[in-house]
Formats: structure tokens, sequence, C-alpha cells
């Protein structure tokens, strides 16, 4: 019995009442990820995510490529939110170069970004539909997310791997009536949110399930580091964009949306209010976006990064993430680190699941706003 | 004449910008500890670099008197011509409006050794889980990557590499992607 086991892995003794349980790894939800539960009838003793079922070493990869070949292998950890995981990284090139944005251009990346944005919360939010058994919150979001695919799709030309933001500006110019057509369909869109409330957010059956459960107090959510969605659920005022605004952000008319509970629901409506305010956003940028103007300087091949290092954070579709870049004098990154919001919300999910009825499992998890791929870039 | 004298004036302020706030907060870590090195003091950007023994001190201070509460980002970074490893701790607030543009690095070093054996060499480093437990996840990240062992971490555990993973720990310089 003193064989060693892999890390994660143990023999129980027969007359061992807890019961270890696999959540996963093939698929609990949106990616390949293992939680491994330990159960006393019903109630969750222990709980011990193992992420790292979808870790393809991005970090290292960059090292081998320069600045500019590493966009697009940048975006592949999370590639429905594949401008906002681009954006640190591009805020971070600049300043290592020194480039200075035309003024057209952050406004289309503001906008790019906001895009992106609803369309990464309309899958999460089918997934989280779909989970709690809910096939309308699955179709309805799904559906309504092909709109702004569609809208991303005229400025970047392609439906989710953009690789749109580049150092120094956006790749290329939109067409002559993308801002007719964004409007329009922006508007639809939001119609289309409010309806959300009748069939999902106001349904008792959704509040039964997710009211009072997975209570993550504003001293947990703080002291645990968590960000986003999840932090604002708790209460916390916290949202880069107006906190630390990059690009055009400053300028624009928006709020940010928090709530007090700090429960599974509170979590799971912030990113839907977040989709609502992405909308203002949009509106506001495309009338103050300049009509015409440049959309990117141009660079040299190549380009050398300086001796020193930058960190720069944007706010995702799940909440702060940041990017560290060393450089070196090289034209490739000596280091580069990402700091993934999944990654640092993962962290919440033994401190909540502890002491949960098993059933309360998936509304808790997808509550976290957890990317699985993201968390293991 | 004017506009060219404008400029000039705009770039002498750029070549030597004083950022007041970030300076008050690098003083008083300075004036608390006299060993630690403030690397540099940039717009809403501090980096301290410390001694391992110190970095629990230290991090104690930033965070009761500083009000820097939780970590953003712990980075492991490899210098093989050093034979260090460096480990930087990039801390924010959530709690103290002043701070919430500022991110404080706090980066230390421990030593490098060509032929690793993850938590039995001499790479370790004592764990900030204590005073920030936002770390833990991070640091069990490092530690799999570098092979730097934290030192108070109750969970030095594989995270994200598969179980069997028998190579160096492969974020160091001397892990070589294959055709690169």
């Amino acid at each position: 019995m003193s064989q060693k086991l892999p890390p994660g892995l143990q023999l129980e003794k027969v007359d061992d009442r807890i019961m270890t349980l696999n959540v996963g790894p093939q698929h609990p939800g949106s990616g390949h990820m293992r939680i491994i539960l330990k159960i006393d009838g019903d109630y969750i003793v222990h709980c011990d995510p193992d992420p790292g079922y979808v870790h393809r070493g991005e970090e290292k990869m960059a090292e081998y490529r320069n600045y500019i070949t590493n966009i697009p292998h940048l975006e592949r950890p999370v590639i429905h939110d594949s401008c906002n995981i681009l954006y640190p990284y591009c805020l971070g090139v600049e300043e290592l170069l020194g480039l200075e944005v035309p003024e057209r251009a952050k406004y289309l990346r503001v906008i790019a970004a906001e895009l992106n944005r609803c369309v990464y919360t309309e899958y999460w939010l089918g997934i989280y539909g779909i989970f709690l058994g809910h096939s309308t919150m699955f179709m309805w979001p799904v559906g309504d997310r092909e709109l702004l695919i569609d809208l991303l799709d005229k400025m970047t030309g392609a439906r989710v791997t953009h690789a749109y933001f580049v150092p120094g500006g956006v790749r290329n110019d939109v067409p002559p009536n993308f801002e007719d057509v964004c409007l329009r369909q922006v508007n639809y869109f939001e119609k289309r949110l409010k309806e959300y409330a009748d069939v999902f957010y106001d349904n008792p059956i959704l509040i039964s399930r997710t009211k009072d459960t997975g209570v993550l107090s504003r001293e947990d959510a703080i002291k645990l580091g968590t960000t986003g969605s999840v932090l604002r659920a708790s209460g916390v005022d916290f949202d880069i964009r107006k906190k630390e605004p990059y690009d055009v952000y400053e300028e624009l008319d928006f709020q940010t949306n928090v709530l007090k509970e700090g429960d599974s629901y509170a979590r799971s409506k912030i990113p839907w209010l977040d989709m609502l305010e992405s909308c203002r956003i949009i509106r506001d940028a495309l009338q103050k976006m300049p009509k015409s103007g440049s959309v990117r300087i141009k660079l040299k091949p190549k380009p050398k990064g300086g001796d020193t290092e930058v960190y720069h954070r944007v706010e995702s579709g799940r909440g702060s993430l940041g990017m560290y870049i060393v450089s070196n004098n090289k034209p490739e990154p000596y280091r580069l680190k990402i700091s993934v919001p999944s990654f640092r919300n993962l962290i919440a999910m033994p401190h909540l699941l502890k002491g949960e009825l098993l059933g309360n499992l998936p509304p808790v998890y997808w509550s976290l706003n957890y990317w699985p791929v993201e968390a293991d870039r | 004449m004017s506009s060219a004298d404008s400029t000039e004036i705009e770039k002498s302020e750029d070549s030597s910008p004083v950022y007041e706030f970030e300076k008050s907060l690098s003083d008083s870590i300075s004036k608390k500890f006299s060993n630690v090195e403030i690397a540099y003091v940039k717009q809403n950007r501090i980096r301290v670099n410390v001694k391992k023994e110190e970095i629990i001190d230290v991090a104690s201070f930033i965070r009761d008197e500083l009000h820097f509460d939780h970590a953003e980002s712990v980075s492991g970074v490899d210098y093989p011509k050093d034979k260090q490893i460096e480990v930087v701790y990039h801390l924010g607030s959530y709690t103290d409006p002043l701070l919430s543009k500022q991110i404080l690095a706090l980066a230390t070093r421990t030593q490098r050794e060509d032929n690793p054996h993850p938590g039995n060499d001499s790479s370790k480093l004592p764990s900030l889980c204590d005073v920030f437990p936002s770390v833990s996840f991070h640091e069990r990240e490092c530690f799999e990557m570098l092979g730097v062992y934290f030192d108070g971490n109750p969970d030095n555990r594989r995270l994200l590499l598969p179980e069997d993973w028998a190579d160096i720990p492969p974020l160091r310089k001397d892990f070589a992607i294959k055709g690169r």
C-alpha cells in the first residue's frame, strides 16, 4: 500500500464514508478541466480544481517569436475574446517601442473590444443556461451573438480569431457603411438583451437555484484577489476601464455595475449588465470617433524593445487581464507573463464549493466566469 | 518660434518626469528598509528589489502600511547568466481608491541550479501566502514552471503540467522547444 501514486490520486480505506468524485476532465462545461471533489452524502467537503488539460505553453512560445508574429498565437487562449487578450499586449509593446496610436484607431479598438466582450459573454451565458437545464437560454445568446460576430467579421475579416489589434493601431480600417450597420445591429442587440430578463433573470426557477448559493463576501473577494464580475458581484467597485482608463475609455460615457449580494445570482447578472453597458459604450464611441484618418502607424520589420519591462492590464470579459513583458533589446520578448482573470478567479472555487450541495456545483462553477483554456494558457 | 519653444519645454519635462505620489510610496519603503533597491518609479508603476530574507517583512509593510491588498500576478524569470531566478509579485489594491491605478512590483531572486531537482535543491524562496493569500496558485505555477520551491506554501504541487512530466521546468531558458 506504500505504492507512490501521482498527485491528485490516493487510495481510500474501505470504511471511509467520504467519496472522491472526479468531475471532468472531459468537459464539465466549456473546456477540459477536472474538479476533484470529496463528498459526504450530498455535501462537498473538499474541492481541488485540477486545470492544465489545455495548457499550450503560450508564454514559452512567445519567447521564440518576435513582437509582431506573437499576435496570432497569443489570442488562442480565449478566441471568443481575442481582442481583449491582445489589448494589454499591444499597449505594452507600444510602451516598449514608444509608439503613439492614431486617434481613430483608439476608437476602433474600443468598439472591437466591446463587441468582443459581448460575443464572449453571450457564449458564456449560453453555457451557463444549458448547465442549469435552461435550453432557451442556450439558444438565444448563441443566436444573438451572431449579430456581433457579423460586425466583427466586417471589421476584421474573421469570425472569431480576429488578430485585429497590432502594436501601433489596428490592422485595417472598417468598410465605408460600417457605422450605420453597427449602430443598427447594436440597437437591436440591446433590445434582445432586455428580453433576457423575462425568460432568465426574473425566472423564479433560476432565482431559487442561484440565490444565496456560493456566497463570496467582500472581504474574501479582496483577500483572494478575484477580479471582474466575481469581484464586482461581491460589492467591490473595481473596473480597470474606470480605474485605470486606457486608450479613450476616459472620454466615453458608461458606468460600472456593482452588486452587493456576492452569490451565484449576482455573479451571473453582472456580465449581462456589462453587456448593456457595452452597447452604450459602442454607441458613444461611434459618435465620438473621428470620421477619417490613419488607423495604424508603420513599423520597421522586427522592431526591438528596449532594456526594460512593462506591465499593462485591461478589463476583459472576465476581469483584469495583465501582461508583463520583459525586454532585453531583442526583437523577441525575454519573458512574457499573461496574468489571466480565469486563473485568478480559480482560487475562489475551492473556497465557495466547500460545504455546498453537490447539485450546486454547476451554478457556482459557471458563475465564476471561468474559461479553462484561458486559465491554462 | 513659440511653438518650437513649447515643444522644447514639453520635452525637458518628459525626459525627467517626477511622479510625486509614486515617489512618496517608494520613499516610505526605502526609509523603513535600508537594504531594498528601488529599481524604477514610473507612472503608476513602482518596482522594488529585495533580498529573499527580507521579502516577508517588506511585503507585510506594503500590505499594512501602504494598503496594497492582493496580487495581480506572480512571474518567474530565468537568468542563467547570473545563475539566478527572479520572482516578481505584481501587487495592487482594491480597497484604497488612491492606489487603484498603482501596481507595485516586488521582486526577489534565488539561486539557480544547472541540474534542477525541483523542491530538493537550493532554488527556494519564502512564500508570501500568509501575507497575500491570493498568491497561492500563482506560486504553484511558478514552482512547476521554473522549479522555485516556496517554503510555507501549503500546496507546492503540479498544477498545469502533466502528472508524468519528467523534463526540467519548461520556462527555464535551457529548455528548448523542438525545431526552434
